[in-house]
């Protein structure tokens, strides 16, 4: 292994690779499918995974510190579902945001409290409180599936602003994909995730605070999901929450997983989900030319997603002597 | 008595502190929470909604749960083995879907659907189980993908096929009585999960491949190293998975006679609720079908009394995303904090008030007053011997005793340096007598009673006796059998110490002091055990008197001896004969002069005699310090004693300094030379007895002279 935070040989191949097949993608698009490489078209590829792409990053810091966020997205589309509905309602802009920090703090907290101090595993909490936070906010502080933005609301007019004819969310997803690079490299705490992920008892005995750290990383994760759930109701002008129920979220996993982050932690960075991000935008993008249909779609995505895991699988396997008891 | 004593001897003499220890040891209260939970869900949701317990409302809902609980039976045996199956959704929807296409597209025959549906089953179970046993993915990510994959499949057949099966005429009586009528006024999917949960219960208790299932599931490794097919195993728990989503799938066809959109959504997280509220362990090992059923009972009365009483879309989510997540928390931090809880409340100490005592100290000029006689003893087997409890001689004056490692060692006359195991049995062989077929009989501790042949077959005589109705902990187990002796007539008189420790943790029980002792006989005509007293503050030594018409037992903690009468007009009752001694009495056996030699295995101190009046200190201490810490009896000087019929005290004898027998537990008289045992030396003593008869051996003065 050379230094940490850079991938090793064996996922820089895999991340080679996926880099390759992005490439051969993309030309094969130029040339095969007409209107591809028209520029309004790559504009809207970054811009289809820049949402995308931003919650992959959260996932990313979660995976490499050995843990997983399912409820990324029940927190992105239901916190600002609340946001819009008390909005709508009357609240005032500065209460209702405190409102939603609180809960989008709240909910990080839950899921960090619950797998770093009760020591449950990081899937089974994340998939219940993604299902707590969807039926609460569902059926107790929004009264339909989709909530739209007030008129004139700054959410509203974020999802105009551009810049060089470029869709804002594409800066913030460069934005936060730069300081996440920032911070997993060159931040003493950034460091310490790639630590705990690797061995979180080694970590530990050598005194990295690794249970307040796992904490961190749920919140943060929680936070990067508010922010994506913003621009996406900025650019949409509602939330609609059965995304919830969509494959968004698998789309986020299969991102993080097939640029090459390991799903037994500590191995990836921001490079890997700028990778699986260009290869998930331009698929996604060849697929909706070609007119594949929708539901078409997801199976292609889950072939692919179960053929990112099979070679993770490979690449990083297990046996009966090394796995962990009760590791599932 | 003070008033403070008075209170204290209340408080926890009479509040029955150690069933709480007791209960918390059994298997069974893994179970009891659940159970409580299914019994509030159930009255809960019975009193809220009107028509809860009609038989109308219960067929329905029952015919649901049927369905329901299969899909969570297999769930239960995927999680038994270790791992997670999220696909069974799909798998339910998918063969729901080829039985409904078998049917109503194909107009095939009912049991050709209920054939495609199992197939479907059993293909998508056998690809989440070559994925996850064979590849060694990780089942959780990896049934979630396979999940979507089989979510994708079913939403497009079903928007393909939509409208063909409405079309469809097809029927069948078949279909129609699985899918609505009763059968002895249960529906048949309840019938049908009825008969599963059994035969897969039996299936995981009682046959092999379940039980590798339980050891794959308890350790993956160990069951590895065991020589068990890890990986088959696990691909057939998904495969049983995938066959019982398919027959749910099938009988909800049948039930709606078609397949939509909504078939088998947020089935995943409902099975996977079910187990875990019910009690089946994450990552395997600890579960039931059982609790399975129970959990999906629970889960289901709350999802279908939640809609019933009219909550809105996402009510379902936000109770099972709870009872998830605090079912899973509990899980976890029960598995983790059960043992440390009951070790840490197991200990419950009561109150005794010691007699004064006569000092045994040198000088003292009472009659315990020991002296340095037993550091004079020469010694066999010095270093090899770990443990001889118990000591005894044969005819041939070879001599005996157990070990710590569970084996009988045989020294040989006369010099006694050459030495044998005579015969291995386990446990850790303590008391020890022959019988007049020159058997030698073993109280072996943590085992039972066992009896070694002359040519050294071992054969087990009792490892139980009968249950008392009130014990909670199981007191039919002899948990601490310690010495025997042997009647004239052929029966076994022997000691089990105490009903709630295990043999070696002999100490844990002098710190609680409960009285849990017992004396018990095993006849060798029948082969049954019988309890003759009970209560008694660890029974220890057992030594039948010269004329054989009673026996004398010593009762350790209480610094007793007793005298139980096998005949006259005292039979079957106990008396006291010697009371309040400065020493621990241990092993009694007979002296060649009609009077009885008894080993102290420590002596009573002041400080420990206080804290038995203390036994909130005891209990503190049991709980905040580490057991090195804590204030045993002492065990650091002991000695031998000779007390005559009636109780009196001949003579005291001991090893003050300490450097050869600083505790005795047992000691044999041999042709005029006592033989030192200690179960924590190192070595067995040999003392010459000024003035004993050179000729008295043990064997002859029981069964007679050599036949």
């Amino acid at each position: 292994m050379n230094t940490l935070g850079w991938p090793n040989l064996r996922s820089l191949n895999q991340e080679g690779i996926v880099f390759a097949i992005a490439v051969v993608l993309f030309v094969a698009a130029a040339i095969g499918l007409p209107g591809f490489i028209d520029p309004n078209n790559l504009v809207a590829i970054v811009r289809s995974v820049s949402v995308l792409g931003i919650l992959a990053l959260g996932m990313a810091v979660v995976i490499i510190g050995r843990g997983i966020d399912l409820s990324a997205v029940a927190i992105m589309a239901m916190s600002v579902a609340w946001y819009l509905q008390l909005l709508n309602t009357g609240t005032s802009d500065g209460l209702a945001f405190a409102y939603v920090l609180a809960g989008v703090l709240a909910i990080g907290l839950l899921n960090g409290f619950l797998v770093a101090y009760a020591d449950v595993p990081a899937i089974f909490v994340t998939l219940a409180t993604g299902s707590f936070v969807f039926g609460y906010v569902r059926s107790q502080l929004i009264t339909q599936d989709a909530v739209p933005v007030p008129q004139g609301h700054w959410v509203e007019l974020l999802g105009g602003l551009r810049f060089l004819d470029i869709p804002i969310e594409v800066f913030v997803f460069a934005g936060l994909a730069f300081l996440f690079f920032l911070f997993l490299r060159y931040t003493k705490w950034g460091r310490y995730i790639y630590f705990a992920g690797d061995n979180p008892t080694a970590a530990r005995n050598i005194g990295i605070p690794v249970r307040p750290m796992l904490v961190l990383r749920y919140v943060l994760s929680a936070f990067v999901a508010l922010i994506a759930g913003l621009l996406t109701a900025a650019s949409l002008h509602s939330i609609n929450t059965r995304v919830v129920n969509s494959t968004l979220l698998y789309d986020i996993v299969l991102v993080a997983v097939i640029g090459g982050i390991g799903l037994s932690g500590g191995r990836g960075g921001v490079r890997n989900v700028l990778v699986g991000a260009a290869l998930i935008g331009i698929l996604l993008n060849a697929m909706t030319i070609i007119d594949i249909p929708l539901l078409y779609q997801n199976l292609i995505k889950a072939a692919i997603l179960l053929g990112a895991i099979i070679v993770d699988g490979i690449i990083n396997p297990r046996d009966e002597q090394t796995a962990q008891q009760g590791d599932i | 008595m003070s008033f403070r004593e008075r209170l204290q001897s209340w408080r926890y003499n009479l509040v029955p502190d150690h069933l709480v220890g007791e209960i918390l040891t059994k298997r069974w209260t893994d179970n009891a929470i659940p159970f409580l939970a299914l019994v509030v869900t159930l009255a809960t949701f019975g009193s809220v909604i009107p028509g809860f317990f009609k038989l109308t409302s219960l067929q329905e809902s029952t015919r649901q749960l049927g369905e329901f609980s299969m899909v969570v039976t297999g769930m239960t045996v995927v999680m038994l083995g270790g791992g997670i199956d999220l696909s069974v959704g799909s798998i339910f929807a998918l063969s729901c879907f080829s039985a409904v296409y078998v049917f109503f597209i194909l107009e095939q025959s009912i049991w050709l659907a209920l054939a495609a549906s199992i197939a479907t089953g059993l293909v998508f179970g056998a690809i989440n189980g070559y994925l996850v046993g064979y590849l060694r993915l990780r089942a959780f990510l990896t049934t979630l993908v396979t999940f979507i994959f089989g979510r994708a499949l079913f939403d497009i057949l079903v928007t393909t096929y939509a409208a063909d099966v409405q079309l469809s005429t097809a029927t069948s009586d078949v279909l129609d009585f699985i899918g609505d009528s009763t059968f002895w006024g249960l529906s048949v999917s309840v019938w049908l999960a009825i008969i599963l949960a059994i035969v897969t219960h039996i299936a995981l208790t009682r046959s092999r491949p379940g039980w590798h299932v339980l050891a794959v599931g308890g350790s993956r490794r160990s069951a590895h190293n065991a020589g068990i097919r890890v990986r088959r195993t696990v691909f057939m728990t998904y495969v049983f998975s995938g066959f019982c989503a398919s027959i749910g799938g099938f009988l909800i066809a049948c039930r709606l006679s078609g397949a939509g959109p909504g078939t088998g959504l947020n089935l995943e997280i409902m099975a996977l609720t079910a187990a875990v509220v019910g009690g089946v362990s994450l990552g395997g090992g600890r579960g039931s079908v059982i609790k399975g059923l129970m959990g999906a009972i629970i889960v289901l009365t709350m999802t279908n009394g939640l809609i019933r009483l009219g909550y809105g879309t996402g009510t379902n989510q936000m109770v099972l995303g709870i009872m998830l997540a605090v079912a899973v928390t509990i899980d976890i931090r029960w598995l983790k904090n059960r043992h440390k809880v009951l070790n840490e409340v197991y200990v419950a100490p009561v109150y005794l008030k010691m007699g004064a005592t006569q000092s045994a100290a040198p000088g003292s000029g009472t009659p315990y007053e020991l002296d340095n006689r037993l550091s004079a003893a020469d010694h066999i087997g010095l270093g090899e011997l770990e443990g001889p409890e118990d000591v005894i001689l044969d005819r041939d004056d070879n001599l005996y005793c157990g070990t710590r490692h569970g084996e009988i060692v045989r020294f040989f006359a006369p010099d006694y340096v050459r030495s044998e195991v005579f015969a291995h049995i386990g446990g850790f062989p303590l008391g020890l007598a022959f019988d007049k077929a020159g058997n030698l009989i073993s109280c072996v501790g943590a085992m039972g009673l066992y009896s070694v042949s002359p040519d050294r077959e071992v054969k087990r005589l009792s490892a139980e006796t009968s249950r008392s109705w009130t014990s909670i902990v199981d007191d039919a187990r002899l948990r601490d059998p310690n010495d025997c002796d042997i009647a004239p007539d052929g029966r076994i008189y022997f000691t089990d110490s105490t009903k709630r420790y295990d043999a070696h943790d002999w100490a844990l029980d002098s710190i609680e002091n409960r009285a849990t002792g017992r004396l018990l006989v095993y006849d060798p005509k029948d082969g049954s055990t019988k309890t003759l007293l009970d209560g008694y503050r660890y029974t220890n030594g057992v030594c039948m008197a010269h004329d054989g018409k009673s026996l004398f037992f010593a009762e350790s903690w209480a610094c007793r001896v007793h005298r139980y009468w096998l005949e006259g007009p005292k039979a079957g009752t106990a008396e006291c004969v010697i009371r309040d001694m400065p020493g621990y009495p241990d092993n009694i056996n007979r002296a060649s002069d009609g009077n009885y030699w008894m080993a102290w295995l420590g002596m009573r101190t002041p400080s420990f005699d206080l804290s038995l009046r203390h036994p909130d200190m005891r209990k503190r201490m049991t709980r905040r310090l580490p057991q090195d810490e804590w204030l045993f009896p002492n065990i650091n000087t002991g000695g031998v004693v000779k007390f005559n019929e009636k109780g009196g005290i001949v003579e005291a004898m001991g090893d003050l300094p300490g450097g050869a027998h600083p505790m005795v537990t047992s000691m044999r008289e041999h042709k005029g030379y006592l033989f030192v045992g200690g179960i924590l030396n190192n070595r067995i003593g040999r003392y010459r007895i000024s003035g004993a008869d050179p000729n008295w051996t043990s064997p002859a003065s029981y069964w007679g002279a050599r036949p």
